[in-house]
């Protein structure tokens, strides 16, 4: 199977059904309004917070949409086509995988900007938030993966993906989060943003296997 | 190429309650073999063994090639799954695509519009071409992967229920097609509750196993 | 198939050859484990001298150090059956790795909440984000997550499989997850609370811990096999040796 040709068609499929990828970055958008609300509005408050806050909704907003990243495939049967195909499941996988980065975890870090301002993030930072949420999501995708592959048979598997999958998080979390915190702080970030991009590339480059098995696991249910 | 498929002892049970029972076989090219039992006696269960999309079954099956001097070889798993179609309850129909770039990518972009687009017309979808597979009938998306069939090269077609939501010419058509594609040298293995006119028609029928 | 090449393994490793071959010894693994548990525990709350700084408190430890070593032993032990499992597809390997999880998780629990009771008297209060606590809490999110998993299912084996390969991607994670607590950690508190470690404690406090400790493994041993003994009946429920044993021969 032409691979590119594969990942033109993942795309069509998000470009028609805009809501998957439009809900994600909404939640984004409402879940981080909800801070200033429940916490202060106050920007000495909202300052020091808004890394750490902008990164968990981040992760949040990218772990609500991986549900479907296989669930469609398997009620429709086209998952067991994929699997059938002479193309090894993992760069099946690796192709979706990237493409539902491109289509929630770019917009995401895009704008985190925006909400960095809302909740008057340090300016020095921005450039910090935008690479390290573009990196994290990547990771995030690829980890998140494994799990949506493992519960995509279950009929309710949302809350058990989270739960499942939410503790693999952790180094992610602190060192993305702390990246975006050094530069805030006026301290040098690169060392951090290259132990991300270290975790992401072993995570993208590793997920695809654990992904793919876990798929011809979950159609043994079918 | 044609290729015949040998099952020992394959029986298979889920969590104890078993199935079908030590199930001994060899389908052989050039026929239409019907896979028959009760509900529940495990006949989708078999066919996704034989796809290699279940593992839970005890015993062993060979898929053997035929060479020309009467040799034959075993084929690998990755050999298995580029000699076979199979097309299950789901047809893989993505709702979102059309039904000619449904078609694109079940034959995995490796045949061009036009046969594709040749397949559709025989399956009766003519005029369908270009409207989003979310809004035909259960009937018509059945259509979309049966049409598959007409631009497969695969020695081995493996079909759960291909006759399901379709009317009756399409059945005649379909069945048609199974009898020259058997005789063309196809391995053909078919689940379905309806009757089927092929002369080379071979019944198996899957008994349900006790447990021991 | 080189099937019959690894049919003795299948065998010995049967659930029903494995309730029969622990019938005999599992008791004598049981007397060991409260014999060292007593002796350690007798020793440590009573014997050993109190500490200079913490008083009595600290005697906990003799709880939460074991208790916490199991846990991560714990962690790999059920990955490794996990993956027996799913590689030579042996039922008992599947029936190991569920009770290891549901044990392992218990000891984690003990581990926290001993750390927790610990901390009141030493830190004043019940929950500090040190280190080794959180690790401690992340990887109880982790056995929590096997836990569900491997009961989401309908079928058994499903769940097995499933919960096999979780516990593994867990595996690869620990090492790094530990590592980004460690640092995170140093980032944010000085390094003013410390644990007292095990090595420069004196031998009076030292030879009862590492009592406890192989009394910990022993007891964690003989409550796995018990668990699988139990596992292993339920599972195969159906058959006749399982029938004969439950209703007594």
């Amino acid at each position: 199977m032409r691979l590119s040709m594969l990942a033109k068609r993942d795309f069509t499929l998000y470009w028609r059904n805009k809501s998957d990828v439009s809900n994600a970055l909404i939640f984004f958008v409402v879940a981080v309004s909800f801070f200033p609300l429940g916490v202060s509005p106050e920007a000495s408050v909202l300052g020091p917070i808004s890394i750490g806050l902008i990164w968990i909704v981040a992760l949040l907003s990218v772990q609500l949409g991986l549900d479907s990243l296989f669930r469609d495939d398997y009620e429709d049967g086209s998952l067991e086509q994929l699997a059938l195909s002479e193309t090894p499941l993992a760069l099946i996988v690796l192709v979706r995988l990237l493409v539902y980065w491109c289509c929630v975890g770019l917009p995401l870090s895009l704008f985190s900007p925006l909400l960095g301002l809302m909740l008057s993030m340090p300016a020095e930072a921005y450039s910090t938030l935008i690479l390290s949420i573009t990196l994290g999501t990547l990771y995030l995708t690829a980890v998140g993966a494994v799990g949506a592959a493992l519960t995509v048979s279950l009929k309710r598997g949302g809350m058990l993906l989270s739960l499942i999958v939410m503790p693999l998080y952790t180094p992610i979390l602190i060192f993305g989060s702390s990246s975006v915190s050094f530069a805030a702080d006026g301290l040098d970030a690169d060392g951090l943003l290259l132990v991300v991009f270290g975790l992401t590339v072993l995570s993208v480059s590793l997920a695809p296997l654990a992904i793919s098995a876990s798929l011809r696991m979950s159609l043994e249910n079918g | 190429m044609s290729i015949s498929i040998h099952l020992q002892e394959l029986s298979c049970s889920h969590d104890d309650v078993a199935l079908f029972k030590a199930l001994d076989h060899r389908f052989l090219p050039r026929s239409v073999y019907r896979v028959a039992g009760d509900n529940g006696a495990g006949k989708t269960t078999l066919l996704r063994t034989l796809a290699g999309l279940f593992h839970g079954t005890i015993g062993s099956i060979q898929w053997l090639s035929q060479g020309t001097d009467d040799s034959s070889t075993r084929l690998h798993v990755s050999e298995q799954r580029s000699n076979l179609l199979y097309i299950g309850h789901k047809g893989g129909i993505k709702l979102g695509l059309t039904p000619l770039e449904n078609l694109r990518w079940l034959t995995e972009y490796e045949v061009a519009d036009i046969p594709l687009m040749e397949a559709l017309d025989r399956v009766g979808l003519f005029g369908y071409e270009f409207i989003p597979a979310a809004k035909l009938s259960a009937g018509q998306k059945r259509r979309v992967a049966l049409a598959r069939l007409y631009v497969s090269k695969h020695p081995v077609w493996l079909l759960d229920e291909p006759l399901t939501a379709l009317d009756k010419v399409a059945v005649e058509t379909l069945t048609e097609l199974f009898q020259s594609e058997a005789a063309s040298g196809r391995l053909i293995i078919l689940t379905t509750h309806q009757p089927l006119e092929i002369d080379e028609l071979v019944t198996v029928d899957l008994e349900y196993a006790s447990c021991d | 198939m080189a099937k019959s090449r690894w049919e003795w393994f299948h065998q010995l490793a049967s659930p029903k050859s494995f309730y029969e071959k622990t019938t005999r010894w599992v008791p004598w693994l049981g007397f060991l484990a409260a014999g060292l548990l007593v002796v350690g525990a007798v020793w440590g709350l009573a014997i050993a001298p109190e500490d200079a700084k913490q008083g009595n408190s600290y005697r906990i430890i003799f709880i939460h150090v074991p208790a916490a070593f199991l846990a991560l032993a714990g962690y790999y032990m059920m990955a490794i059956a996990g993956a027996i499992g799913l590689i030579w597809k042996m039922k008992l390997s599947f029936i190991a790795m569920r009770s290891a999880a549901v044990i392992g998780a218990a000891l984690t629990f003990v581990s926290l909440f001993t750390g927790a009771v610990w901390g009141k008297p030493t830190w004043g209060t019940y929950w500090v984000w040190d280190a080794r606590i959180t690790s401690m809490l992340i990887l109880f999110f982790l056995y929590l997550g096997v836990l569900a998993l491997a009961d989401a299912f309908e079928r058994k084996e499903s769940g097995n499989k499933a919960s096999a390969l979780l516990a593994l991607v867990g595996t690869v994670n620990i090492p790094i997850i530990y590592k980004s607590v460690d640092w995170w950690n140093s980032l944010h508190q000085p390094a003013t609370i410390k644990f007292t470690s095990a090595p420069s404690m004196d031998m009076s406090m030292f030879v009862p811990l590492m009592i406890m400790i192989a009394g910990f493994y022993a007891f964690y041993a003989y409550v796995l096999i018990k668990h699988m003994r139990a596992q292993s009946l339920q599972t195969e429920r159906n058959k006749q040796w399982a029938k004969d044993t439950l209703l007594g021969e």
